[in-house]
């Protein structure tokens, strides 16, 4: 490490988060970003990283991808936040056009947040005020955000710690995949919601089982609960189709996007509200109120977003791209079978999973040494999440699986002894 | 289609936003190129048969189509140049084999074939399908992924021909996206997909500030030059078989192929005989008013007339206020000298020849190299001569890589009618500051390794009988988690849907084929 960037350390514990800071020492991943470009970052002291991070997709696209770039600036030269009080340009165009790609067409209105968070609470309250009810139901070990009503939502770990955990019984959570935990949550008619990740993303992208979540929106119709996707992770083409859930047949009351409509350039928080829960917008329009939600040049940028994530080469490039990352990791499982034993995906969305219950750190730690960035689920870190961008080329797939194959095997050696044989193909 | 959101701010023009629609189509094509490779020599030959198949049978549609849009050329010589590009093109390349691995044991080197990868091909309005044809399927034989860009003059019969190639491609089981077409060309969005370094090579067939512009592009170029081809007719020659050989070619297509007969040279002691078998073929040979009058209409301060390009020699006379009998195809403008201050003997991309009597031999050589000089270089020439000494003095002189004997310049130069390569694609050379000098085929989108044993006798050379060539197919489809799988119904166990002329026998396809030539031959006769 130079010693600038030792320099920038202390002062970032100093400064900014002492926890936060030591906690990436700890695990040996010492990593400041500084330049970042396409699916690239570049450490400080220089080293690159192909990110295949991407922070739950918002670099989906790219970092300060060009075209995003050319139309946040060209933006500025005629909008900037807005004022949240009044019928604003950009806003309605991309609450528009957000409506006509939404995955149901009772979809017919967008109210934002100023992120991802915020935008949960809303979609929360939304469907509290259509419903007259108060309970939620989210699934064990869910991420949906840290804010108010969605860090309840979610696990314990990021509650309890601001004493902000639900008391009275009004956030109910199920485990994944438990159709009859679900059904016995929602069989007193009390709920007002069930939240639902396409894809739990925090949990380390455990699958939905054939069948479940059309079984839960079935679920929902029956007991009159409403269905809140959260497509943060699994919107925006990732899964091969604009929305996740439009892969499984499911058409939401509601549903949150965030994160990559941002573009990773101006943060952003979509709500999508089908008209049969849209009572407040009518009732009290200034029911919720953000300063910085649906920011306008935010708006320009997300506008972007969709048209470019929705061209047909995007897609299909997805589609090649996510045949090609299988194909290579099914050849690095093969090679290290007592170690890397299994892999979720769906598209782009993937999860590799090893054989040690801490397993994805030290498989990040190598990668990370080894020129690849991608990060341990916090909330099963025996899964590694292995999210490649949307545009990522044929040459950096082929990079990335290089490097992933001498990493896990290095991994490998550190958790189950360098001794034990490996197996040659 | 792109979907269609309400833009606030606009900036599809900006450089940004064409590079980053040109990177986002040319990075599919690069997956597409790299998936191909797994791809073994009998599924490849089996996917260029069944697009070549489609184009064939689409060649009617878009050649009347193609006339319609661009106002070029004549349907029904297009409709054949769009079969010639098709079927009998992967025919004539079916014994050459650019996917495995040839082994010199003499030499004790193995070669090994390396697609481009992805080649941007442009293509131009006077041929648009046929060379839309003819690119797609040599990019398909090498197992190279495509990018066409249409002449904007085409684009609307262009787009639709390849998307129809395209699908074919797909449903035959080629790679996703190894074909795919520019929708909105414009310049600058060209120009960015020509300097793109995920473009591997640019094959340009056009005018001629496009094909410069392709060798400027710090992209490896293929690009073609502009012809004015000189025909010389020897007093040796079969005069009437002659003059119906070039009426002929200078009606096909009302001269719209780059290979047509620009300047007729003869000298006197042929002159009479000449035009009168030139007449009794359809020509109309021009007084010195006509002339006038066709020269001062072909030819504007800024170069040729687009106007005239592909009209027939009725249309074009009415043009110029003169009439000529309604079964005239050719008009024929006797030329007292060649070069720049006579327009005449410049490229006339229409049923117009121009007609010059040398006074000898060495004269009609000079004056040949001179129609070439003034441009055309590398291109193409045409003779008639029973005379071989006389054939190769011509051959020599002229700075052409094509000389034409005794046949249509136009089909002949392209390969159709003579045994040259049959291309819509002609190598200009270093004569015509291009960079092949052949007609363009497979063999120039790919590129060999060689692996060279030690030369020591000592050392033996491997045995290269048993190996596997990594051609494992397209790749399987993923699992999409939650879902049955396989989900598309792509993946490499799953059966390959095959087009109406997938499931043909190969009684019934070698039936088809031998039909095809037939009707090919039949046409080239018609016009004989």
């Amino acid at each position: 490490m130079s010693d600038e960037k030792l320099d920038f350390i202390l002062r970032s514990k100093e400064f900014w988060n002492p926890g936060k800071t030591q906690d990436w020492q700890d695990m040996e991943v010492d990593l400041v970003i500084d330049r970042r470009e396409g699916y690239y970052l570049f450490d400080m002291d220089g080293r690159r990283l192909i990110d295949l991070h991407l922070n739950g997709g918002t670099y989906n696209l790219g970092h300060r991808n060009p075209e995003l770039v050319e139309v946040l600036k060209a933006a500025t030269a005629r909008f900037d936040m807005g004022n949240h009080h009044f019928p604003a340009l950009a806003r309605t165009a991309l609450a528009e056009a957000l409506v006509k790609s939404a995955p149901s067409p009772k979809i017919k209105y967008v109210a934002y947040g100023s992120g991802g968070g915020e935008a949960i609470d809303i979609a929360l309250k939304t469907a509290r005020h259509a419903a007259q009810k108060r309970k939620i139901v989210s699934i064990v070990k869910a991420y949906h955000g840290h804010t108010g009503l969605a860090v309840k939502t979610g696990d314990e770990r990021f509650s309890k710690l601001f004493l902000s955990e639900d008391t009275d019984g009004e956030f109910v959570q199920v485990p994944f995949n438990d159709l009859n935990a679900m059904e016995d949550a929602l069989k007193k008619r009390d709920v007002a919601a069930v939240i639902m990740e396409t894809i739990p993303a925090t949990y380390g992208f455990p699958m939905p089982e054939v069948g479940y979540l059309p079984a839960v929106k079935k679920l929902c119709e029956r007991y009159d609960a409403l269905y809140i996707a959260d497509e943060v992770q699994t919107g925006l083409m990732r899964t091969g189709e604009l929305w996740g859930c439009t892969r499984y047949g499911i058409e939401p009351d509601i549903m949150v996007t965030a994160k990559g409509i941002g573009g990773g350039l101006y943060p952003i928080g979509c709500v999508l509200i089908g008209e049969h829960c849209a009572g407040w917008l009518h009732e009290d329009g200034f029911g919720h109120i953000s300063t910085g939600g649906g920011a306008e040049l935010g708006c320009v940028v997300a506008m972007k977003v969709l048209e470019m994530v929705q061209r047909p080469q995007v897609k299909a490039t997805v589609r090649t791209i996510s045949d090609f990352m299988r194909a290579g990791l099914e050849e690095i499982m093969a090679e290290y079978p007592d170690f890397f034993i299994g892999i979720r995906q769906h598209g782009l969305v993937m999860g590799l999973e090893f054989n040690h219950e801490q397993g994805a750190k030290p498989v990040m730690k190598h990668l990370y040494r080894n020129g690849v960035w991608a990060i341990f689920s916090t909330l099963d870190p025996r899964v590694l999440q292995f999210k490649p961008g949307l545009l990522l080329s044929q040459r950096d797939c082929e990079e990335v699986l290089r490097r992933v194959e001498i990493g896990i095997g290095l991994a490998r050696d550190e958790v189950m002894g360098s001794g034990s044989r490996r197996r040659t193909l | 289609m792109e979907p269609e959101i309400r833009t606030l701010v606009e900036i599809s023009d900006s450089k940004a936003a064409l590079q980053s629609h040109a990177d986002i189509v040319l990075e599919r094509a690069r997956w597409a190129s790299s998936v191909f490779q797994r791809f073994d020599r009998a599924k490849t030959m089996e996917i260029a048969d069944a697009v070549a198949r489609v184009a064939h049978g689409l060649a009617g549609k878009y050649a009347d189509w193609a006339v319609e849009e661009t106002g070029f050329g004549v349907a029904a010589h297009k409709k054949l140049k769009n079969e010639l590009t098709s079927v009998p093109i992967v025919d004539y390349y079916r014994d050459q084999d650019f996917i495995n691995p040839v082994v010199d044991e003499a030499k004790k080197i193995v070669r090994i074939p390396r697609p481009a990868g992805v080649i941007l091909a442009l293509t131009p309005s006077t041929n648009p399908i046929a060379t839309v044809n003819f690119k797609v399927l040599l990019a398909l034989m090498t197992r190279n992924a495509i990018v066409l860009s249409p002449h904007p003059a085409a684009r609307a019969v262009c787009v639709d021909a390849v998307q129809a190639l395209a699908q074919a491609a797909v449903d035959a089981g080629a790679p996703d996206g190894c074909i795919q077409v520019i929708e909105n060309p414009t310049i600058p969005l060209i120009e960015e997909f020509m300097s793109s370094t995920k473009t591997s090579v640019v094959l340009a067939t056009g005018g001629t500030a496009m094909v410069r512009s392709a060798y400027s592009s710090s992209n490896p170029a293929i690009g073609v030059g502009p012809g004015n081809a000189p025909v010389f007719v020897d007093p040796s020659a079969d005069i009437s078989a002659a003059a119906k050989r070039i009426v002929d070619s200078k009606s096909f297509d009302n001269s719209i192929l780059c290979t047509n007969e620009s300047v007729l040279i003869t000298l006197p002691d042929a002159d009479k005989n000449l035009q009168q078998a030139l007449k009794k073929c359809g020509a109309h040979i021009c007084d010195e008013a006509e002339t006038e009058k066709l020269r001062r209409y072909l030819f504007h301060e800024r170069g040729f007339n687009v106007a005239s390009i592909g009209r027939d020699a009725t249309w074009i006379a009415a043009e110029c206020g003169f009439r000529v009998p309604p079964k005239t195809k050719i008009l024929v403008t006797p030329i007292d000298q060649i070069g720049v201050e006579e327009r005449l003997s410049r490229e006339k991309l229409c049923p117009v020849l121009a007609y010059h009597v040398a006074n000898n031999l060495k004269q009609a050589l000079a004056q040949a190299r001179a129609v070439l000089r003034l441009s055309g270089a590398g291109h193409s020439a045409a003779i008639h001569t029973m005379n071989e000494q006389v054939a190769i003095d011509y051959a020599r002189s002229v700075e052409a890589y094509r000389v034409v004997v005794n046949a249509p310049c136009s089909q002949g130069a392209a390969g159709f009618e003579t045994h040259l390569a049959p291309t819509f694609t002609i190598g200009t050379g270093y004569f015509g500051r291009s960079s092949i000098g052949e007609n363009i085929g497979p063999q120039h989108l790919v590129h060999w390794t060689q692996m060279a044993y030690n030369s020591d006798a000592k050392e033996t050379f491997g045995n290269y009988s048993q190996i596997n060539l990594g051609f494992d197919g397209p790749l399987p489809e993923a699992p999409s988690g939650g879902l049955p799988h396989p989900v598309h119904g792509h993946s490499a166990q799953a059966p390959v849907r095959s087009s109406s002329f997938g499931s043909i026998d190969q009684k019934a396809r070698d039936e088809l084929r031998q039909l095809i030539a037939e009707e090919i031959r039949n046409a080239l006769k018609g016009s004989l």
